[in-house]
């Protein structure tokens, strides 16, 4: 177990630096990326340029950039180009509602895809199953932004069942926040959904032609009790790296559109806007924060492997 | 039959037995086309906190000697994990040995490189146990063959014609040239395999497990057909399987292997009928005979237990964890690869089937207990009976 | 003389696939009495291990068409519905295959799928008698130290040990039928031979009749009483092990027998291999499928020959084969002793 430990977070230090590395070279690669111009504003005179370029070190060879924005990172001393304020306290801000967001759908995603996947799978070609694998598809071709739009037309504005968007914080008030969240919960786990089912169905087909399952039904157990204990059990497995790594990037604010559409304020939303103006310092923060998580869930997803497969042993 | 050790010869025996093992007194008599010594094949298990540190081996061959002479089928037979496939696949130099040496007619191809490998590969092939695995799906079988043909310097004009001549060779007709191997039995796929095989022009065909994924009225045809290709082309054969009745069908001379050693090496037929080594005897007595009276009136005892992990080989004789006949002596000095008459060799230290004679006639290497004028193998036997 | 312990009479299954209707199983009877060991041999598609899945229900599905009976203790297995099929599985027929590596759950504990078995079919016994029940059954068929191994996974035991342990978890609720499909073929031989020493140890205790389904007439000649062989779907004969053995009637049979390497026949004389391949079962050939590698087929051989006995003294010795008895003893001894010849060699 301490190897295993001490191996992942050295596997993460690396992922981080090559990831915060290759953003930090894009943003500076790209024409019209330039920072000072962009921290001048559009009305700048050259002298004005050369002038913030000086003050902010961007004239300094890249890597002395580079070390002094993950230093800044770092002891959270680093503000955004453009609004000049603190990203890591906006992002601390934003992580409510992406966690929020994260964690309902999650639950939602999970769950209901197990039960279409072993649906669609137990009435393999049959009608139910034709039905559930075009209904997997719409939901996995929708759009979250067409979806939500549509969603908060009729439910919220026409309906008025839903409140239109925005975030409400758990503590000050759990009705208003659950009612906030269901919109955004069903948008973005539909995506999933349709996905993780379809995956999900055809592990299962797989796993019922495995030589235990035969095991099983000999033993004289009923259908019912094959899949519940032999099928799913096995099946399952694949799943969960799946969800392991889609939770993490939602968690470090993958969830761009369907946080913008709905207007969460969270982590997507903050680098959604971020993008759109080129602010390099909120990417890579938000950039650094995904990979993390993404990093940190791939470890967990392991350890939870082993425990749901004695074959495996913790490797890395 | 319980054998006591008269206990001043074990103390002088273990005094006298060496800590490594000694090579096989083998007949170098400059005709071998393969001469492999002390061969060994390990493969390291790691582990560490930060860098790996190698914390054990997996014993796969551990000190193999060998030869092979021109034109000889030699049979490998063993249980699974003996280590027969990664011998040969060590052979092929599909894998670089721990230590030891591999010759191919006389020069040393034991750390040869891709390159230096190029020209003996084409003398040196291997035929595979799964011949669904081994043939690349997406291609033809004429594509399959024309590869080989190639590397052989066939003309490319000429390429569709040797195609034709070594598909009928084996048997197959020249319209099953534009088929894909899916399209194909599980025998005929090994006849293709075969046919590849032979199309570089070989020496030497390494054939490992060949016939035993396939139905016995198939594992007839192949067999016949490999015989068939020896006679024509006068090629030779490693011949690797797990089972004794059909490598007594196709071999000239026989190594027994168990957990990474050779057991017993012996010319074909007299394997069957004047076994050495237990194991060998135990091999033999579990095969039933498909003759219900000749199997009932055959006594077989039953050998128990299961071979041990080739991580941490028993110390002594590997097999004497199971062995009936094993004494205080086996579980802690190693046999040594003994050559009785007629090229028959042994490492057992209570040989069958063999006269006090042969014994004392037996040709043991220079650190072995009998020329350190130690009882001979079996000798507390004899003076038990 | 009782009533057999299972009577299958003229079964037949179908499957529906893209292609066409595959005849896996197309007319086999046979019986087993109680403590007999009857041995269904054959290559593969000869419809073996079709018929042994079909006793147990397995074969059931959409694409699947049966005909004809299996009579076990007053239930027909071909038609019983599912509900009373499963009282039946791992109960009074249970079932040993081939891939022992395959055939446990990997994220079980052995003793808790042994246990499942256990108590699936009877809920009085509670789970720590049937734990209980599960050591002893370990510890029966010759696991080592069963009290610890019982908590291992079936990743840690050899090929081996996982066949024992099936072998147990198919003894859990005592059967009167034990159905073992191909138990030993992916066991080495030193293995093997403890493993049948087993099953033959459990003929003796348990009086319970048992199928063995094999391609290996070694095994066949070493445990089994009487021996049914299969071929493209049929039975082509049937009888003791010794009729089998020693008087094969149908050409199909000699030509196994001879083409079969033997430990104990050394390397003097080839192999007398069957010509061809065996039929693909959605085209067979008309009449007997063995007729177009048969060298001695001949005009009559287009019409399917009954499977009846022909020979004068037995009655339960039957063949599929149109050639009368002097002349296929005649055909026998002119080629090997039990081998076939090619058409040039012995019809000259």
């Amino acid at each position: 177990m301490t190897r295993f430990i001490v191996r992942r977070l050295i596997a993460m230090i690396g992922v981080m630096f090559v990831i915060s590395l290759l953003t930090f070279l894009l943003f500076e690669s790209i024409p019209n990326g330039d920072p000072a111009r962009r921290l001048a504003g559009r009305l700048a005179t050259a002298n004005e340029i050369a002038f913030i370029r000086k003050e902010y070190g961007f004239d300094q060879p890249i890597y002395v950039q580079y070390a002094r924005m993950m230093k800044n990172i770092f002891t959270g001393q680093v503000y955004s180009y453009y609004q000049g304020f603190n990203v890591v306290d906006e992002v601390k801000l934003g992580l409510p509602a992406t966690l929020s967001l994260a964690i309902g759908a999650g639950i939602i995603w999970l769950f209901t895809s197990i039960v279409v996947g072993t649906l669609a799978a137990v009435k393999a070609g049959k009608n139910t199953d034709r039905l559930l694998t075009v209904l997997s598809m719409v939901g996995v071709s929708f759009p979250p932004f067409f979806l939500g739009a549509i969603l908060i037309y009729y439910l919220g504005y026409k309906l008025n069942w839903f409140p239109l968007g925005g975030y409400v914080k758990l503590t000050s008030d759990p009705w208003q926040w659950f009612v906030h969240m269901v919109l955004p919960w069903f948008t973005l786990s539909v995506l999933f959904i349709g996905f993780y089912s379809r995956v999900l169905r055809s592990t299962i087909l797989d796993t019922i032609n495995e030589d235990y399952v035969r095991t099983a039904r000999a033993k004289g157990l009923s259908e019912n009790q094959t899949l519940r204990r032999h099928v799913l059990r096995n099946s399952l497995i694949p799943i969960i790296t799946l969800f392991g790594l889609d939770f993490a990037q939602v968690i470090g604010g993958g969830a761009i559109l369907t946080e913008s559409i709905f207007n969460l304020h969270g982590i997507g939303q903050l680098a959604a806007d971020a993008i759109g103006r080129l602010d390099i310092t909120v990417i890579l923060v938000v950039v650094l924060l995904t990979a993390f998580f993404v990093v940190a869930l791939a470890a967990v997803v392991d350890i939870l492997y082993a425990f749901l497969d004695p074959r495996i042993r913790i490797a890395v | 039959m319980s054998v006591e050790e008269p206990e001043q010869a074990t103390a002088a025996r273990e005094q006298a037995a060496p800590e490594q093992t000694a090579p096989a007194p083998e007949q170098k008599d400059g005709g071998a086309l393969l001469d492999v010594e002390h061969l060994k094949m390990y493969f390291p298990i790691k582990s560490g906190v930060l860098i790996d540190r190698k914390i054990g081996n997996v014993h796969a061959v551990d000190d193999v000697s060998f030869e092979l002479r021109e034109g000889e089928t030699l049979g490998i037979v063993g249980e699974s994990g003996c280590g027969k496939t990664t011998l040969i696949r060590t052979l092929v130099r599909l894998l670089e040995p721990t230590a030891g040496e591999i010759r191919f007619r006389g020069s040393d191809i034991t750390h040869a490189d891709r390159k230096q490998l190029e020209p003996i590969r084409r003398e040196m092939q291997m035929v595979f146990q799964d011949p669904q695995a081994s043939l690349n799906p997406r291609k033809r079988v004429g594509q399959i063959l024309a590869t080989p043909l190639k590397i052989r310097g066939v003309p490319k004009e000429q390429i569709a014609q040797e195609s034709r001549k070594l598909i009928d060779r084996v048997g197959l007709s020249p319209e099953h040239l534009n088929r894909f191997p899916h399209e194909f039995s599980g025998g005929q796929r090994q006849r293709i395999g075969i046919a590849r095989a032979l199309a570089v022009d070989p020496r030497l065909v390494l054939l490992d497990e060949p016939v035993s994924a396939l139905d016995v009225s198939i594992q007839a045809q192949v067999i016949n057909l490999l015989e068939e290709l020896q006679d024509e082309l006068g090629l030779s054969y490693v011949f690797v399987a797990h089972d004794l009745s059909v490598v007594r069908h196709v071999s000239d001379r026989i190594i027994v292997m168990y957990l990474g050693k050779i057991m017993e090496v012996s010319p074909g037929e007299e394997l069957y009928h004047k076994p050495i080594h237990p194991y060998t005897t135990a091999l033999l007595g579990a095969i039933p005979i498909p003759d219900p009276r000749e199997n009932r009136e055959r006594s077989r005892p039953i050998v128990g237990g299961e071979p041990p992990s080739p991580v941490r080989p028993p110390p002594g004789c590997r097999f004497h964890t199971r062995c009936p006949r094993a004494t205080d002596i086996c579980s802690r000095v190693e046999p040594q690869l003994t050559a009785y008459s007629g090229g028959h060799m042994a490492a057992c230290h209570h040989p069958q089937n063999v006269t006090d004679d042969e014994i004392k006639a037996s040709t043991r290497s220079a650190d072995s207990p009998l020329s350190s004028g130690e009882l001979a193998p079996g000798e507390e036997e004899r003076q038990a009976a | 003389m009782s009533d057999p312990l299972l009577e299958v009479d003229d079964l037949r299954v179908q499957f529906h696939t893209e292609d066409g209707v595959v005849r896996a199983v197309d007319g086999v009877s046979f019986t087993v009495d109680q403590g007999e060991v009857v041995a269904i041999v054959g290559e593969s598609g000869s419809g073996k291990t079709v018929t042994a899945m079909t006793l147990m229900g397995l074969t059931r599905g959409p694409n699947a068409n049966f005909e004809g009976s299996a009579k076990f203790d007053g239930t027909d297995l071909v038609t019983a519905p599912e509900d009373e099929l499963r009282q039946i599985r791992g109960a009074g027929i249970a079932m040993v295959f081939q891939d022992p590596m395959s055939s446990l759950d990997p994220v079980y504990k052995i003793g808790k799928q042994i246990v499942e078995q256990i108590r699936v079919h009877n809920k009085n016994i509670s789970k720590a008698q049937a734990h209980d029940r599960a050591i002893e059954l370990l510890e029966r068929v010759g696991i080592p130290r069963a009290t610890e191994r019982v908590d291992a996974y079936p990743h840690e035991f050899s090929g081996g040990m996982r066949q024992r342990v099936m072998i147990a978890m198919a003894l859990s609720n005592d059967p009167k039928l034990l159905i073992a499909d191909e138990p030993t073929t992916a066991l080495d031989v030193t293995i093997q031979a403890q493993i049948l020493d087993e099953v033959r140890q459990l003929r003796r205790q348990q009086e319970s009749g048992i199928i063995l389904v094999t391609h290996d007439l070694g095994v066949v000649a070493d445990i089994a009483d009487r021996v049914v062989v299969m071929y493209a779907g049929r039975v082509v004969e049937q009888g003791t092990l010794d009729e089998i053995f020693y008087d094969p009637q149908h050409p199909y049979t000699w030509g196994l027998l001879g083409s079969i390497t033997r430990v104990d026949r050394d390397r003097s004389q080839r192999l007398l291999a069957i010509p061809g391949m065996p039929p693909s079962l959605l085209r067979p050939p008309e009449g007997c499928h063995f007729r177009p590698r048969c060298p001695f087929a001949f005009e009559k051989c287009t019409e399917v020959p009954p499977l009846t006995a022909r020979l004068p003294d037995t009655a339960d010795h039957l063949d599929r084969c149109w050639l009368e008895v002097p002349q296929k003893r005649e055909l026998r001894k002119r080629g090997d002793q039990i081998g076939l010849r090619t058409k040039e060699t012995v019809i000259s």
